[in-house]
């Protein structure tokens, strides 16, 4: 339950996607160029309706995709301005190849994406398979729990971006949170406007008393630099992102990490999950807290860029690890989530932890306590040493046999 | 950028993020040695109409001003012009006031 925080806050009620509009509304960013797929369409409406309704002053571009859509939002971040966009699962893949030239030419847009299933087959539900294709566009990820999450990173997000010279993407789980009502606490207009403060950009394509070039050709001679500074950018954001959730903190009273541990200081078994299925993992570990079981739950907030070293040393004395993705790379190995929590223990030579990995949920396929109580169970076993742990992936609820 | 300064490889640390590149450096690159065919103005049969100007895709149609301040065209930017043969084509003078030749090494 969310209670106030900040002395000037207010409890409202609201579902994922109208206070993801909320946020947009209080940033009021100078353009806004989208088009509207589920579950995200009424992030981008209710704006448009912000905008119809003369509330904001931002420009609302009306494009006839979503190609388009990320198209003109970094046409309009490379001009100077403020630039947001909202979408969600076959809407970011149209934006691929949009991404990646967003990321390259080092934009700071924020985008208010709400995850779900790609097709085919077609599926409108919650996965994190959208993003998670993206994961490597040199967009910062940042995932949401809940509404309130989502509207406190939408906040962050624009200040993470613009000083880390990076596109970012706030991410919920489609329906889940995008549609569910929830009480949120929402901060006043101009204490937000405050946080965000003015975008001033070093330099802009308005700006014609110092005009230059963006975009342009770099073969062999120059393009592994700017990849290199990219690369680079992704890794000095971690830092930021510390800077922006302490600013956060200290203007209206809520923390953020990079991830955050639930019961994680004595924990022996533990789940490492992102977004909505945390929160119901929170019940379950309570429940076997009770039952004096030392279960913890690592919950990722930001997954681009990836906190590796804090991770590796968090994990290091867990005795067995269940990473859940709710999404599956179809690469004939192990699903994203996994793959990078691994990579991570093992850098750091951490190999005591037996770690295994589930794959759930996918097109919004139900995931309640009782299948994770039951990956909790698994995970005792491991780490008694009376099951092996096993090798693939597991999937959750999905009828195969 | 100076012209002939592209031999100078900037670091990742001395490049401004983002792939940004100071205005004007199609200057600097030379493009012209990319050509096979070579445009040829004929002074004397040339009307001045600058549709060859307004045609040419590389900016190599030469103009200035002329003692009376009327644009004239005045030679061919062989640094750049990439020998496409659009202003041969469409200079509307009969007998044409620039021919195509072939380009000798």
């Amino acid at each position: 339950m969310i209670k106030t925080v900040y002395s000037k806050g207010k409890l409202v009620a609201k579902t994922g996607n109208e206070v993801m509009a909320e946020a947009m509304r209080q940033i009021e960013p100078d353009v806004v160029a989208a088009y509207p797929i589920t579950p995200a369409t009424e992030i981008v409406q209710i704006f448009s309706q912000f905008v119809a309704d003369g509330i904001v002053k931002s420009e609302y571009v009306a494009v006839e995709s979503e190609h388009s859509a990320m198209s003109a939002t970094i046409a309009a971040a490379a001009a100077g301005a403020r630039a947001m966009t909202g979408t969600s699962a076959q809407g970011l893949a149209l934006m691929w190849e949009m991404l990646y030239i967003a990321a390259g030419l080092r934009l700071p847009i924020v985008m208010a994406e709400v995850n779900r299933a790609l097709s085919a087959p077609i599926n409108i539900h919650g996965d994190q398979s959208d993003t998670m294709g993206a994961r490597d566009s040199g967009w910062i990820q940042i995932y949401s729990e809940n509404s309130q999450e989502a509207y406190d990173n939408m906040i962050q997000a624009v200040k993470i971006a613009e000083k880390a010279k990076l596109p970012a993407m706030v991410t919920t789980d489609g329906f889940i949170i995008s549609h569910c009502m929830e009480v949120v606490e929402t901060y006043p207009d101009e204490d937000v406007k405050k946080f965000v403060g003015e975008y001033k950009p070093e330099r802009s394509l308005l700006d014609t008393k110092k005009p230059y070039t963006l975009g342009s050709i770099e073969l062999q001679d120059y393009y592994f630099e700017h990849r290199w500074q990219l690369a680079e950018g992704m890794r000095n954001a971690k830092n930021i992102i510390a800077e922006v959730a302490k600013d956060f903190e200290k203007t209206f009273g809520r923390k953020y990490d990079m991830y955050e541990k639930y019961m994680m200081d004595d924990a022996e078994i533990a789940i490492v999950v992102i977004g909505s299925t945390a929160g119901t993992a929170k019940v379950v570990v309570k429940e076997l807290r009770e039952k004096g079981i030392k279960a913890g739950l690592l919950k990722i907030r930001v997954f681009r860029p990836f906190p590796f070293e804090m991770i590796a040393k968090d994990l290091a004395n867990v005795k067995a690890i269940a990473v859940m993705d709710r999404a599956d790379s179809c690469s004939g190995t192990y699903a994203p989530l996994y793959s990078d929590v691994v990579t991570a223990l093992f850098a750091a030579g951490v190999m005591a932890p037996k770690v295994v990995n589930y794959v759930y949920g996918l097109g919004g396929r139900e995931i309640n306590t009782d299948h994770i109580a039951a990956v909790y169970d698994k995970l005792g076993k491991i780490a008694s040493g009376a099951e092996k742990p096993f090798t693939g992936i597991e999937y959750i609820n999905v009828r195969i046999k | 950028m100076k012209k002939n300064d592209c031999k100078i490889k900037l670091s990742a640390a001395q490049l401004p993020a983002g792939g940004i590149v100071e205005a004007g450096t199609a200057n600097d690159f030379i493009t012209g040695d990319w050509r096979s065919e070579r445009p040829i103005w004929h002074k004397d049969k040339c009307i001045h109409c600058l549709i060859c100007w307004i045609s040419c895709p590389d900016s190599s149609i030469l103009v200035a001003p002329d003692e009376k301040k009327t644009t004239v065209i005045t030679g061919i930017d062989y640094d750049h012009c990439k020998g496409c043969g659009i202003c041969a084509n469409e200079c509307p003078v009969k007998g044409k006031a620039i021919t195509m030749e072939e380009e000798k090494k």
